[in-house]
């Protein structure tokens, strides 16, 4: 039974609740009002908070000379690819351990989120050496590879705790009617768990557009996406506010909205199903 | 034509096995029933003949062809589930086509089945709803729908009517029957309810720990229940069975007497006891009585309304040709 | 649900997961521990042969090395306190009824998808950059002396920058552990006179207890690898080199990968210790 409360307490409760969310926010939304300033207002002292000249010129000025675009279009086709190619891979994967489950099962989950926690730092310079004999140093497939399997276990483990929701009765069903292996995970499992593989795309994607320590290992140049294009603000004579807020407001503003639909399923996903 | 045989098959689950060496033959047409209190193997057999699970040993015939190793999605068999696996992203109608649209069927040829299914089956109306908009009644009917266009070799029902409240399952009951006896296509159906066995059953498969114990129809069963097991489960209120000195009389280990097949009186009969809690339902009364000299309290079954109270002493009577006799086995002795 | 036949095809479906997987996790590592026997050096000419231990021991006796496990010990440490005990309390507190509550978990989850290299710079420059940073106007608007913090308070203020982006992931986690507590059982305390405070040690801790374990356990995993943070503030200078940024200095600075797989080792080994902790628990989940 809810209790029901006091709109004093309630009062007390919302003003703190905002106060320590608006702290936590503040640094993105400073970030998002210095993008509209011009350099000199960034900096001004004492600093500008809503009271300056609003301008889209540092966008502008972005776009025109990091070419932008093409970061952007790295990181969208790295993301979106190793999150459809991990799907393809995983759906039957985790299909078969949901339902057709064998002693092995258990183990072959929790080996598969073993290779999750293997320290990157460990398989840098052997992955960097393959990648160099293979071409594949700076391209967007090597990226793409290398996020779809570095993200696989979570997105098998995702679809394997939502495919587990799902009744056997439907998909036995469904053979007793005559479906074959294919029309049964094509018509009956993959519509019935189209939310669940929605939202382990959306998390794989985001997943894969922050990754930070692969994009700035195994890229330079022509594959680089928006982690290394941020990156690149570091040096000393990249240091203008303004447009520094712009291309990272940029590089944060569609991930933040995907992130914001995404955040029930998050939980599941990050623990492994471990919490719910 | 749908005659199923069972020609010794086994099951095992790892090293435990479920189902010894069974044989059993359902002739095409038949209404055939399992029965069983759960963990008996009933399930898992309908499950053997409908192919979801692979048998360990034996084979399966239809129609005298093997099927053993034919997967689920060959044999022809449809079945209705207990939590009715209806599919939640389709429509009604959609759910009832998926069989026809998996057998490749003509798009007009699959409007003409299901509108002659929605019809028996008073569906017409729900056809475009999906299953969560619908009761659960409705539900079963849909589960049912979708196993009769496919016109199968015979249908599978795996405790049907269990997620149903008690008023609905009566008159769904009633409609399967209906429905078999307009079919007259084979229909094995599993239940753990005695009532549904004795009301639907052509033939009654009494089953425990996986062994066949009596095969027979309704009538059969009720009156020479071949061991003890059979006589307790088949038959509501349960049959009395009395070991001791009230069985010595009969020369035998123990004695059944069904609660209807004893009569009561106020001065004389064989045994002398008091009534304890009486149950009047209004057109039959049930009491429980404890005799003399006999151990557990017996249920006596009376028609129509009978004026005893709680503590009254009466005298019971069994009628002699109905009562049962068992042996030290427990098997019947004729 | 399992005959033969869908048995078999379930093997061949989980065919190229497996194998995949399989791959991923073998061909790295047995280079790697290749290369941490060998002395091998691409600048000096390669492979100059075998090195039994020498790698093993020279990265360990190594002067940063001690230091940099240090770090890497402060760093994951620090973190785990600060976003575990705040997680807990702003956990309670989105879990109390409020207005506009679905707008403030937005607000407290949104740093956990700002990219790293983008937390990073926005606080190196924006806030801890001591002329503009508006920590220095803070600070000047008190009378104080601005903090270069990134090179006086290094460490401390890399804790700060990789806290703020964990704090949401586990105030997330730990606020659903927090809805899932049957509230029946808090009534029930309340009833048998336990006050808030007690209330909060005997029921809502130990439910929290699963939950905060998940989230130091993962955290722990993530927070043995941060990169990004360092790579883009201070690269390793001022005391923040951790034992992931000394092993890509070995490997891709100085080269020396015969070294850096010797390290490499270690970190996997590490990593290890942690991870069998949070298998047995995953693993646990798994049965039920």
């Amino acid at each position: 039974m809810a209790r029901d409360v006091t709109s004093r307490r309630k009062l007390i409760n919302t003003a703190a609740a905002w106060a320590v969310g608006l702290v936590i926010f503040f640094p993105i939304l400073w970030t998002f009002l210095t993008s509209f300033k011009s350099e000199a207002q960034a900096i001004a002292a004492p600093p500008l908070f809503l009271n300056f000249d609003w301008t889209l010129e540092n966008y502008g000025v972005v776009m025109e000379r990091s070419n932008y675009a093409r970061f952007l279009w790295n990181s969208i086709l790295i993301a979106g690819g190793s999150t459809i190619l991990g799907l393809l891979v995983a759906v039957p994967a985790a299909w078969s351990m949901a339902f057709v489950p064998s002693r092995r099962t258990k183990d072959i989950l929790l080996w598969m989120l073993s290779t999750k926690m293997l320290p990157a730092v460990g398989v840098l310079y052997p992955i960097y050496l393959l990648f160099i004999q293979l071409g594949l140093l700076d391209s967007r497939a090597g990226l793409i590879i290398v996020m779809m399997l570095i993200n696989l276990p979570i997105i098998v483990w995702m679809l394997y705790t939502y495919f587990r929701e799902i009744p056997v009765d439907i998909l036995e069903a469904a053979r007793m009617d005559g479906a074959s292996l294919k029309s049964e995970i094509l018509y009956v499992l993959t519509p019935m768990a189209i939310p669940g593989i929605a939202s382990t795309m959306l998390l794989n994607f985001i997943l894969a557009w922050n990754e930070a320590f692969w994009t700035l290992n195994l890229t330079s140049v022509d594959a680089a996406p928006l982690t290394a294009f941020i990156a690149s603000y570091s040096s000393p004579e990249g240091l203008f506010f303004a447009k520094l807020s712009a291309a990272s407001t940029m590089a944060i503003a569609p991930i933040l909205i995907l992130g914001w639909f995404s955040q029930k399923q998050l939980v599941r996903g990050l623990t492994f199903g471990a919490v719910k | 034509m749908g005659r199923i045989t069972l020609d010794k098959i086994t099951k095992k689950f790892g090293d435990v096995e479920v189902i010894p060496p069974l044989d059993l033959t359902i002739e095409d047409g038949e209404f055939v029933v399992f029965v069983g209190p759960s963990g008996c193997g009933k399930s898992t057999l309908l499950r053997l003949i409908a192919g979801l699970e692979d048998v360990s040993g034996g084979e399966i015939r239809i129609d005298g062809s093997d099927a053993t190793m034919v997967p689920p999605a060959k044999r022809g068999l449809a079945m209705v589930f207990q939590s009715y696996a209806l599919y939640p992203h389709m429509s009604v109608r959609k759910n009832i086509a998926f069989p026809l649209r998996m057998a490749g069927m003509s798009p007009a040829e699959q409007d003409r089945r299901i509108t002659a299914a929605a019809d028996v089956l008073n569906l017409t109306d729900y056809l475009d709803r999906r299953p969560g908009q619908l009761s659960g009644g409705q539900r079963q009917r849909v589960a049912i729908g979708r196993a009769i266009v496919r016109e199968p070799a015979a249908f599978l029902f795996d405790e049907p009517l269990s997620n149903l409240d008690a008023a609905l399952r009566v008159g769904m009951r009633l409609e399967i029957s209906e429905l078999h006896k307009r079919l007259q296509t084979t229909m094995i159906y599993v239940t753990h309810d005695q009532v549904e066995a004795m009301t639907m059953a052509d033939k009654i498969v009494v089953l425990r720990a996986g062994l066949i114990e009596q095969v027979g129809s309704p009538l059969e069963l009720y009156r020479a229940p071949r061991n003890l097991f059979v006589a307790g489960f088949i038959g509501s209120p349960k049959m009395n069975l009395i070991d001791g000195a009230a069985a010595d009389k009969h020369d035998c280990k123990t004695i059944g007497i069904r609660p209807e097949h004893i009569s009561v009186s106020p001065e004389s009969g064989d045994w002398k006891g008091t009534v304890g809690v009486s149950e009047h339902l209004g057109s039959d009364t049930f009491f429980h009585v404890t005799c003399e000299g006999i151990a557990a309290p017996l249920t006596v079954r009376v028609g129509g309304e009978v004026d005893v109270k709680y503590g009254d002493t009466i005298w019971l009577r069994p009628g002699p040709e109905q009562i049962h006799r068992f042996d030290q086995n427990g098997l019947r002795i004729a | 649900m399992a005959t033969k036949a869908s048995r078999s095809a379930a093997r061949l479906m989980m065919a190229p997961a497996v194998i995949l997987l399989l791959g991923w996790m073998l061909v790295p590592l047995t280079m790697t521990i290749w290369f941490s026997f060998r002395s091998y050096l691409p600048l000096r000419g390669g492979d100059l042969g075998a090195a039994g231990f020498d790698n093993y021991v020279r990265f360990i006796s190594s002067s940063a090395f001690w230091p940099s496990i240090q770090t890497t010990l402060i760093l994951v440490g620090s973190v785990l306190v600060i976003t575990v005990v705040f997680g807990t309390l702003l956990a309670l507190l989105l879990d109390q009824p409020m207005w506009g509550q679905g707008v403030v978990r937005i607000l407290v989850i949104a740093p956990f998808f700002v990219m790293p290299t983008v937390s990073a710079l926005v606080w190196k420059n924006m806030f801890m950059d001591p002329t503009n940073g508006l920590f220095a106007h803070l600070w000047r608007f008190f009378g104080a002396e601005p903090v270069s913090w990134l090179s006086d308070a290094s460490l401390p203020s890399i804790v700060m920058i990789v806290s703020w982006q964990w704090l949401p992931f586990a105030t997330l986690i730990l606020l659903t552990a927090v809805q899932s507590l049957d509230g029946e059982q808090l009534e029930a305390a309340e009833m048998d006179g336990a006050t808030k405070l007690k209330r909060f040690f005997f029921i809502i801790l130990p439910h929290l207890s699963r939950a905060i374990t998940i989230v130091i356990l993962i955290q722990t995993i993530f927070l043995l690898s941060i990169f990004a943070e360092i790579f883009v503030t201070t690269g390793g200078a001022f005391g923040t080199r951790t034992l992931t940024y000394l092993i890509f200095q070995r490997v891709l600075e100085s080269q020396n990968i015969g070294l850096g797989s010797a390290g490499g080792v270690y970190a996997i080994i590490l990593a290890n210790i942690v991870a069998i902790f949070l298998m047995r628990i995953v693993g646990k989940n798994l049965d039920n």
